[in-house]
């Protein structure tokens, strides 16, 4: 896997919300870029844009969202490469689901209560045009529910309110496999889930990673899912990404003042309780946006040049980017 | 006597033409100026006994005790004064106050009706204090806003303030923090531990999140529930260091914690309410299950020693 492998690439995401106050502007420079095979972590608070970023890889803003500049690219197994952000909606519809899917949050709930649930692998694999016949469509479901252990025929033949939250969730990662996607997108996966089914369902989705060749963004301010679960960590404040780096390197030593601040919010099962405490301040108001780094107002490294320049994001070192005036960048 | 006492505490909802019992027999106290936080995961029916000990739901059996006084058979005095000293703080500070009506307005309307506060000047001044003990200062930028202008952990901390304006022994706080951005909970949970070394006030902290319950009653006591059932109450850090049910090692090892050995449950799925198994609930997902025993009796939660509570055959004295 060569560095320059990528199946998606963003570059310089901006997108607004028309609200009543003014253009919010939920994404602001985000860029990004999704190896083959990858899992990566999206982590920020509420209101940091992590969602819009994912729901712009489908198309799937809210009417009042503009994409004002910026390119999503996304390069199919085969073929070649589409530029999301100006493909119509027609393309699109082939591209869901098929090579991208995305689960959203409370996902349990995207099942249609009407119908039982083989019905909705027949009319995915139809709407589709899966050129199988509904038998194979259905013995192939039967052997995707049987990966996320389940009964296939008990679950196929149940309505969806015959199946419980973590089974509902398993039965939806069994669907999304089903058209042999290349990524999928995970809006807060596990929050309706308690922590033992939670954790069974985030080793399911890494082993089916790798037997099955795709790759995975997961959004969520859950910090113990990502230690189990990503390759890399992006983590996004006011919406700009902040860090990039692998996974590991992030969580012993985390470079952006709001990574650090973020880690040791979050209390855990064996720490000491002395490194907790709250990032002082609040999250910064994204209509009206104040000059220079938008964290510099609860950062206890801010000076001068944080309050006049935008940090760019840039090489920090290895593999690791970060937008902070605290690091020169690294020419490799 | 302990302030809050529960004996054998039962809660049942009619469910289409027959009933489904979501508490089953719950038992415990809370003491003066103590905190017991309650763990269990969703649909475990943490909030429905929340709401019982808050007085908005009544309970179906067994006893409920406040200050030595049987709830369900309070005067109309008593209740009133039971109201005033249990409060609650609800989950979602962005539908718990009322969008049209200021910060000063919220916090003195009890203080108006319950304490007869009349004069402006000594309304504003009570109003003023108890902001500045949840921290919203100063005060003047607080005090006149609406709830719109606030952010979450500001809006929870102006319930806790409309809640500490009754002056109350005990406050049910109910996953008070899930609403809340993550960097902003640990100074919330900070401030509710100072309220209660200030004035000797009892918390009932339910929540999810094991973590946070660590961190919020580490001087003080734990409680796991599973099926409404409490199935281990210890003190915080015993609980947590030595678990002792099958459930809480489960748990605490899907919280990954390095170094401490994996401890899997069978199967995947939770039985529902509707058909519990026989003998002990935990008993198909249970590794250390044993047979004949586990799947016939139904353990009861029994005193181990140390201030330590389990309910399981592992442990039972023979």
């Amino acid at each position: 896997m060569s560095p320059d492998d990528w199946i998606l690439d963003i570059q310089n995401l901006f997108i607004d919300y028309r609200t009543k106050r003014g253009n919010l502007h939920a994404v602001h420079d985000a860029s990004l870029r999704i190896r083959p095979g990858e899992s990566v972590a999206v982590i920020g608070e509420s209101g940091c844009g992590k969602t819009t970023l994912a729901a712009s890889i489908v198309k799937m803003l809210p009417l009042n969202a503009d994409i004002r500049s910026g390119s999503i690219t996304y390069k199919p197994r085969k073929g070649k490469s589409v530029s999301i952000h100006s493909s119509s909606e027609q393309t699109m519809r082939t591209l869901r689901w098929s090579e991208i899917v995305m689960m959203f949050q409370a996902s349990q709930s995207s099942f249609n209560p009407v119908t039982k649930i083989y019905t909705q692998f027949l009319d995915t694999a139809r709407a589709h045009r899966m050129k199988l016949t509904s038998q194979q469509v259905l013995k192939r479901s039967r052997e995707l529910l049987e990966l996320v252990y389940l009964n296939g025929d008990a679950v196929l033949n149940s309505y969806p309110h015959e199946l419980s939250g973590g089974m509902k969730q398993r039965t939806l990662i069994a669907l999304s496999l089903l058209l042999d996607p290349q990524l999928i997108i995970l809006d807060e996966p596990t929050t309706a889930l308690d922590l033992i089914t939670q954790k069974r369902i985030l080793l399911l989705l890494n082993s089916l990673r790798k037997s099955h060749n795709f790759s995975m963004i997961f959004i969520t301010h859950d910090l113990g899912i990502v230690t189990q679960l990503a390759d890399r960590v992006v983590t996004m404040y006011a919406g700009a990404v902040v860090e990039d780096s692998p996974s590991s390197e992030f969580f012993a030593d985390p470079k952006h003042p709001y990574s650090v601040g973020l880690l040791r919010a979050i209390p855990k099962l064996n720490a000491a309780f002395e490194h907790l405490y709250s990032i002082p301040g609040s999250t910064p108001d994204l209509v009206r946006r104040i000059d220079g780094c938008l964290f510099s107002p609860r950062c206890e490294h801010s000076h001068d040049r944080c309050l006049r320049e935008v940090p760019q994001l840039r090489s920090v070192g290895g593999h690791r980017l970060a937008a902070c005036h605290l690091y020169e960048e690294v020419t490799v | 006597m302990s302030l809050i006492e529960v004996r054998d505490l039962t809660k049942t909802f009619p469910y289409k033409n027959s009933t489904v019992t979501i508490l089953r027999g719950i038992n415990l106290s809370i003491e003066e100026g103590e905190t017991l936080c309650v763990v269990g995961e969703s649909g475990c029916g943490k909030t429905t006994f929340g709401k019982i000990l808050a007085g908005l739901h009544s309970c179906s059996g067994g006893s409920y005790r406040y200050d030595g006084q049987e709830v369900n058979t309070f005067t109309k005095k008593q209740s009133v004064s039971f109201r005033r000293n249990m409060q609650l703080i609800h989950q979602n500070p962005y539908e718990s106050l009322n969008p049209s009506s200021m910060v000063f307005d919220m916090i003195s309307a009890p203080l108006k009706h319950h304490r007869k506060i009349r004069n402006f000047s000594e309304l504003y001044r009570e109003t003023a204090a108890l902001l500045e003990m949840v921290g919203l200062t100063p005060v003047e930028d607080f005090i006149d806003k609406y709830p719109t202008y606030l952010s979450g952990g500001q809006r929870q901390r102006v319930s806790i303030a409309r809640v500490l304006s009754m002056n109350p022994k005990s406050i049910v706080v109910d996953e008070a923090t899930s609403m809340i951005d993550t960097s902003m909970r640990i100074s919330l949970l900070d401030t509710l531990k100072r309220i209660q070394r200030e004035l000797k006030v009892s918390y009932l902290y339910i929540t999810h999140d094991l973590a946070l319950g660590r961190y919020f009653a580490w001087e003080h006591r734990l409680a796991v529930m599973y099926l409404g059932q409490i199935v281990e109450l210890g003190p915080t850090p015993k609980l947590i260091g030595d678990p002792l049910h099958p459930y809480t090692k489960a748990i605490l090892s899907a919280g990954d914690i390095e170094g401490r050995e994996s401890y899997d449950l069978k199967g995947v799925d939770i039985p529902s309410f509707h058909a519990l198994p026989p003998g002990c609930s935990l008993s198909p997902r249970c590794p250390q299950m044993i047979e004949g025993v586990c799947t016939v009796t139904e353990p009861v939660l029994s005193d181990i020693g140390d201030g330590r509570w389990v309910s399981c055959h592992l442990y039972r004295e023979e």
